[in-house]
């Protein structure tokens, strides 16, 4: 079969003194995707943290908040960018209009599961206790949503990063550029290079993540054990 | 508005619609691509799923294939096939199935293994043996979460099937494509549509699949995912 004559021919699947020679750019794009992904999870968590809260007390608020979370959630990504380019051009701001529309439903979902799981005598004694609505909020229910949204962030941390590599093809960078120019130059080292570094980001982010949530919430870990 | 009417003037442009380039026939590239490697990614994740669950063996694998596959690009996914098979829609396939098998496989395990314990040894106290416990009460009872990861992945193959074109796989993504590299927004931008509506159609038609399949007994109320637990649990969480 003339296609797995490709599986052994020509060069092999990592080039390392390209690597060596790369290591500055390879550096900087890391840091581009890390940046693009962090800010796309920071705002996604603004806009989801109150909608979550809101559609989790007013249950009827719940239906239409995912439904358009939902869609914007299955349109792919490529076409959400594309779609977007007339309005924002190919710039960064497209990028992260399109990463952050990804996480919302992630999010919310999880926002809105966690708040549904605090026990309702738990609630009735901090009402007891004397707590305002928006202090038993801060104080006692979002505490303990709180294993279940750091749960969505690292779904939804996860998922950016692998989705950043795609706003190469809209001109913006990241270890998709890298990708990228692999398939441009059918040149396979760029590509196992960038995309490597990619799924070594997304396993880093979401240990970090872990070990954030770990800390935030001591007591889950006794009650783990 | 001005490229609103534009896009309106290609989609109603008869050239479009006729030939070995226009939108039916790269409508229909896309549906095939997506289709043969949703129905390829069923024959091996399906089985290996509810048998895992059926025996509750495995689960660690069939939960965390999952999330590795998550971590996983598609768009490297789809490049590094393109590296090893060469251009054409075979990398496109392999890229598709591989994308697919991860969320089909989790769900079908989670479900077949997580059917309650008492339900189960009810079924075993009435005389059922084990091939007929999974066929009769583990499988029926699965469907909603084995749906939603048919659902999951079946969308998530039209999203990256958008990115075959650029191994030589065609599908609606040619527009897409040759609209950024020609920077021609009124083609990007037709393509772009086409691709969002076949996405929201799929899930669409899968969502009303999966509430016809599932079983009288338990329709009506929506999957509940535990998610309690401290790792992010693949089942209903969509994958992207």
């Amino acid at each position: 079969m003339p296609v797995f004559a490709q599986l052994y021919s020509r060069e092999a699947w990592i080039d390392w003194s390209w690597v060596a020679d790369n290591t500055d750019r390879l550096r900087a794009a890391t840091w581009e995707h890390v940046a693009l992904t962090v800010i796309a999870v920071v705002i996604g968590l603004a806009i989801s943290l109150p909608l979550g809260v809101a559609a989790a007390r007013w249950r009827r608020l719940y239906t239409p908040v995912i439904s358009v979370t939902g869609l914007l959630y299955t349109i792919p990504s490529l076409a959400l960018f594309v779609v977007l380019v007339p309005v924002t051009g190919l710039t960064r701001t497209t990028a992260e209009i399109g990463l952050v529309s990804y996480t919302l439903l992630i999010l919310i979902r999880n926002v809105v599961a966690g708040l549904d799981g605090v026990p309702g005598d738990i609630r009735e004694a901090a009402t007891g206790m004397g707590y305002g609505e928006l202090r038993r909020l801060v104080r006692v229910e979002l505490p303990i949503a709180l294993p279940a949204i750091m749960a969505g962030v690292r779904i939804a941390t996860v998922t950016t990063v692998g989705l950043v590599t795609i706003t190469a093809l809209i001109g913006q960078g990241g270890l998709g550029t890298f990708i990228l120019t692999g398939l441009n130059r059918d040149f396979r080292t760029p590509v196992v290079v960038g995309s490597a570094l990619s799924v070594a980001l997304a396993v880093v982010a979401d240990l970090v993540l872990l070990a954030v949530q770990r800390t935030l919430t001591p007591w889950t870990r006794a009650a783990a054990t | 508005m001005e490229l609103l009417a534009d896009v309106w003037r290609w989609f109603t442009d008869p050239a479009q619609w006729q030939g070995r380039s226009s939108i039916p026939v790269h409508l229909w590239q896309h549906v095939r691509l997506s289709g043969v490697s949703m129905v390829l990614a069923l024959v091996v994740a399906l089985p290996v799923g509810v048998v895992l669950g059926h025996v509750r063996r495995g689960g660690v694998l069939a939960v965390n294939v999952s999330n590795i596959g998550r971590a996983v690009p598609s768009f490297a996914l789809l490049v590094l096939a393109f590296g090893a098979f060469g251009i054409g829609t075979t990398p496109a396939y392999v890229a598709l199935v591989a994308l697919a098998v991860p969320p089909v496989l989790t769900n079908a395990y989670v479900g077949v293994a997580e059917v309650d314990a008492q339900i189960r040894e009810s079924a075993v106290a009435m005389g059922m043996r084990g091939r007929e416990v999974l066929r009769r009460i583990e499988l029926p009872l699965a469907v909603p979460l084995i749906m939603a990861g048919v659902r999951t992945a079946a969308v998530q193959v039209v999203a990256t099937a958008t990115l075959a074109d650029l191994v030589g796989g065609g599908g609606l993504g040619r527009y897409i494509i040759l609209g950024l590299r020609t920077r021609d927004n009124v083609v990007a931008f037709g393509g772009a549509l086409l691709v969002a509506l076949l996405a929201v159609l799929t899930e669409l038609l899968l969502g009303r699949a999966q509430r016809r399949l599932t079983p009288r007994g338990i329709r009506g109320d929506e999957i509940v995912v535990p998610q309690g637990s401290s790792t992010p649990r693949a089942a209903d969480v969509p994958v992207a």
